[in-house]
């Protein structure tokens, strides 16, 4: 069998921590073969050496059957080797072609030759079935094809080994459709694919083999065929038996917590994103926003938690006017908010762990007096919460930064559970985590749920808004268009409600 | 963290010994003998009382100034306006100690809450645009410079009253003279505010690390977004920023008109003080005791310099030295680019290139 890929015994240290451990990774011509392992397992690490980024203290690695060594990304790029990152390294301002053609621009003269870089682009898009426009500016194509243009621009490069760090975290289910479709074309076209990942379905769907890593160690590379099962992929990424059908008890729904009514809120360019919306929460229920990305979610929980004016309508919490309240007054009003996007409005990376322990709650006794920081009692209480959710770190002085994603998250779910909100807010609170991570996020969610409390999640995700809530709410251009019970609807009636389709009228539950 | 920590302190030395080997090439290049001139340059610093009082008395305003750049960077701030800050102190100090006769025990604290005050109000300014406007405070606060300077000058003509060029005299009971210092120091023009500055490099700590509006203001300054989430006031905190950053920055003037001059003179021309504090916080990483350090490098050179003179080796060879430890210390990027390359372990191997086709 032919190699073109051969990480032998590869070993990573950064000081004392072994971040790849003796780990062996063969790429077979033609395959698609999946890298799946929990966040902070190594993956990122073993494909860093693999790009050049990082030197392994030992190990071999082999490129079509020659060892090399990669003393950094030109290397790698001369070896054929490209990397599709799951953050677009893209110019905002700039066209698909100038974006591929940067750093490697063909020239007549001094002069860029547009004309002829336009061309290839064209044909390698054409041959690869990737239909992106050349003269698109990036700004104004989604993100699916954005990562098309990460795609393009490894081609570009002549890459025939191409590495894909968690592609689907950023696409929605459509486009995950269409990516699949992409990579299936190019093994067609003899290129080879790592496909770094930790959704398993994925897995089953699109690869051929799948070595697993679990905490820096080498678990050992299966076949992907009939025989093998989701759960025996999950088996081997975390070390134990996951289990994904957790019946949950039944939801005993209360008094109405949160009411929305009739909101209107504009998006950032003032155009109208959430339209006339209505939406009641109960206590002791979960509620599933399921919508595709675009319908006013963002905005929706905007203007609950107070970080957007709403432009009309009215917003109540447990009977009490909310609306126009500033974000304080509305987290002191009871709603936890598990916000979307954790690195920007959840932590304060350059934080410890311990001071983003208290964000809302700095400025109380005992962790501030008479204007004075008491950083013992944060301290405190950063450890009481690391312990009982879990959060994996090295100490509280630890900078939020340095967490994996998993616990950056737990963290955040650690301190707005502890607030005891009447109403928590969970915007896509497993993105990008691991079934470990998920299972116990989700479980948290049916915790707070059987407390008594009020949960509104918002998810890309139709398995986890069927998998979690008691009631399902579809949004559609900034309106709730129907209200589905998870145990009488499946994925297609909710994809098509989600696109704007109609059946059966709008009814409620 | 520690790594960090490690590179904090590195990069400012190397940037300094490096920054000092270039003076040496220039005077080498220049003709001159660089063996005397740097001999001068110590003795200018450290050959005599007189020049070591004259160099912490040169000392205590760059650290008001380091410190006022530093604490609006803290929370993500450039205040470029320090110079005019310093300017419109420097009045008002100057102005409260000609003007009232009071017990020092009054009359100097009142001088120098003055001067913070004045300080204060004209980092408002460009703070409160930024907040409410969203007009970048590096246009605003230079252009509040221009005005400081020329405002000065005609409320100095206008109202406090010149005499060749220069205001009375600060009554003593609101003057920072000490006889003490001066005496020990062979006469030079040290004084009290030396002692002020370190304690306000204590104070900036303490704000920054001890108190609640400290840890709001380092949240706004690393994530907006993420403070306004945890329901701060992101507005507030940049307004409050800025107007602590002026304090810091209204006492620098203080110190030359209550210190160093005892009066002050009509300006054809900036100061450079609150540029120097740009320089001086840039190298100190933006912590207090860098910025004392910092502060005192600058001061040190600066008076050192003089003595250069003496061997005919021009001053301005200090501003090139300078110049050039603020290059290499903004490009510490490049530094820590070149040591991660030495210290890791197998490198520069040759690859089998064009192994791809």
């Amino acid at each position: 069998m032919e190699y073109v890929i051969e990480m032998l015994n590869i070993r990573k240290e950064f000081g004392n921590f072994v971040a790849n451990d003796n780990i062996t990774l063969q790429l077979r011509k033609g395959e698609i073969h999946a890298l799946l392992g929990e966040n902070g397992a190594g993956k990122s690490t073993l494909m860093n050496v693999l790009f050049g980024l990082y030197q392994p203290e030992a190990g071999e690695i082999r490129v079509r059957g020659e060892k090399v060594e990669i003393t950094s990304p030109t290397v790698a790029n001369d070896l054929g080797i490209g990397m599709v990152h799951q953050h677009f390294m893209l110019v905002q301002n700039f066209t698909v072609t100038e974006n591929i053609i940067l750093g490697a621009e063909p020239k007549s003269g001094l002069q860029i030759d547009r004309a002829a870089a336009r061309e290839k682009v064209r044909q390698i898009s054409e041959q690869y079935g990737l239909a992106v426009d050349p003269d698109a500016k990036i700004e104004d194509i989604s993100v699916g094809m954005q990562q098309r243009v990460e795609i393009l621009k490894t081609l570009y490069r002549g890459a025939d080994i191409l590495i894909f760090d968690e592609p689907s975290a950023v696409l929605t289910p459509q486009e995950i459709q269409e990516l699949i479709q992409i990579m299936n074309r190019l093994i067609s076209e003899g290129k080879s694919i790592i496909l770094i990942t930790h959704k398993l379905k994925e897995i089953k769907t699109v690869a051929h083999r799948c070595t697993t890593i679990r905490r820096g160690k080498y678990i050992g590379t299966v076949d992907i065929d009939e025989t093998m099962t989701e759960n025996r992929l999950a088996e081997m990424m975390v070390g134990r038996e996951v289990n994904f059908d957790a019946e949950y008890s039944k939801a005993n729904p209360q008094e109405s917590v949160l009411d929305v009514k009739n909101l209107v809120v504009k998006d950032s360019r003032g155009v109208e994103a959430v339209r006339g919306l209505d939406l009641n929460v109960r206590a002791g229920e979960i509620v599933g926003i399921a919508g595709i990305d675009g319908n006013g979610q963002t905005e929706l929980i905007e203007a609950i938690t107070g970080l957007r004016k709403p432009y009309s309508g009215e917003v109540y919490l447990n009977n009490k006017p909310i609306t126009n309240l500033k974000p304080r007054k509305v987290t002191e009003s009871g709603i936890g908010h598990i916000p979307q996007d954790r690195h920007k409005h959840g932590l304060v990376l350059d934080y410890s762990i311990g001071h983003n322990m208290v964000l809302q709650t700095y400025y109380k006794k005992p962790f501030s007096k008479g204007g004075i920081m008491n950083y013992n009692a944060v301290a405190e209480k950063a450890k009481k919460l690391i312990e009982k959710f879990d959060v994996r770190t090295p100490s509280v002085d630890t900078f939020a930064r340095a967490l994996s994603g998993g616990n950056q998250q737990k963290a955040i779910i650690a301190r707005e559970v502890d607030r005891s909100p009447d109403l928590l807010v969970a915007a896509q609170p497993t993105r990008g985590l691991d079934v470990g991570a998920i299972e116990f996020i989700h479980q948290q969610l049916i915790e707070e749920r059987e407390k008594g409390r009020a949960v509104l999640l918002i998810s890309f995700e139709l398995e986890e808004i069927l998998h979690v809530s008691d009631r399902i709410a579809v949004l559609y251009e900034g309106k709730i268009v129907a209200y589905r019970d998870p145990k009488e609807t499946n994925e297609l009636e909710l994809g098509f409600l989600m696109a704007g389709g109609k059946k059966e009228g709008a009814d409620q539950v | 963290m520690k790594l960090e920590r490690f590179y904090g302190i590195l990069i400012p030395i190397l940037s300094i010994i490096l920054g000092i080997a270039v003076g040496a090439i220039v005077m080498i290049a220049g003709g001159y003998d660089a063996g005397e001139g740097f001999y001068q340059l110590y003795y200018g610093i450290f050959g005599e009382p007189y020049s070591i009082g004259e160099t912490l008395r040169a000392t205590a305003p760059l650290i008001f100034a380091g410190l006022a750049v530093a604490f609006a960077f803290r929370t993500g701030l450039f205040n470029i306006g320090v110079e005019g800050q310093v300017l419109v102190g420097w009045m008002v100090a100057v102005w409260i100690g000609i003007s009232f006769d009071l017990p020092t025990a009054i009359h100097l604290p009142l001088a120098l809450i003055g001067a913070g005050l004045a300080g204060a109000l004209w980092a408002a300014v460009p703070g409160v645009l930024k907040a409410v406007f969203h007009v970048h405070e590096v246009i605003t606060s230079i252009m509040m410079n221009y005005i400081a300077l020329y405002l000065t000058n005609d409320i100095l003509r206008r109202y406090i009253g010149i005499t060749n060029e220069r205001t009375e005299t600060v009554k003593e009971s609101a003057s920072l003279a000490s006889t003490f210092l001066s005496e020990l120091t062979d006469f030079s023009r040290l004084h009290n505010g030396i002692f002020v500055a370190v304690l306000a490099a204590a104070v900036f700590w303490f704000i920054l690390w001890k108190t609640t509006l400290g840890y709001e203001l380092r949240a706004v300054g690393f994530n907006k977004s993420a403070a306004e989430y945890a329901g701060m006031s992101v507005k507030r905190n940049i307004v409050l920023s800025f107007v602590i950053s002026g304090v810091f920055a209204g006492l620098a003037g203080a110190m030359e008109g209550l210190g160093t001059f005892q009066n002050m003179t009509l300006n054809a021309s900036f100061t450079g003080v609150g540029f120097d504090g740009i320089a001086v916080a840039l190298l100190g990483a933006n912590n207090p005791i860098g910025v004392v350090l910092a502060a005192l490098l600058f001061a040190g050179l600066n008076i050192g310099g003089l003595s250069m003179q003496q061997v005919g080796i021009p001053p301005e060879l200090i501003k090139i030295i300078i110049a050039f430890i603020i290059i290499f210390v903004a490009s510490g990027y490049a530094i820590r680019l070149v040591i991660d390359r030495f210290t890791t372990k197998k490198d520069m191997a040759k690859t089998s290139k064009g192994a791809g086709k």
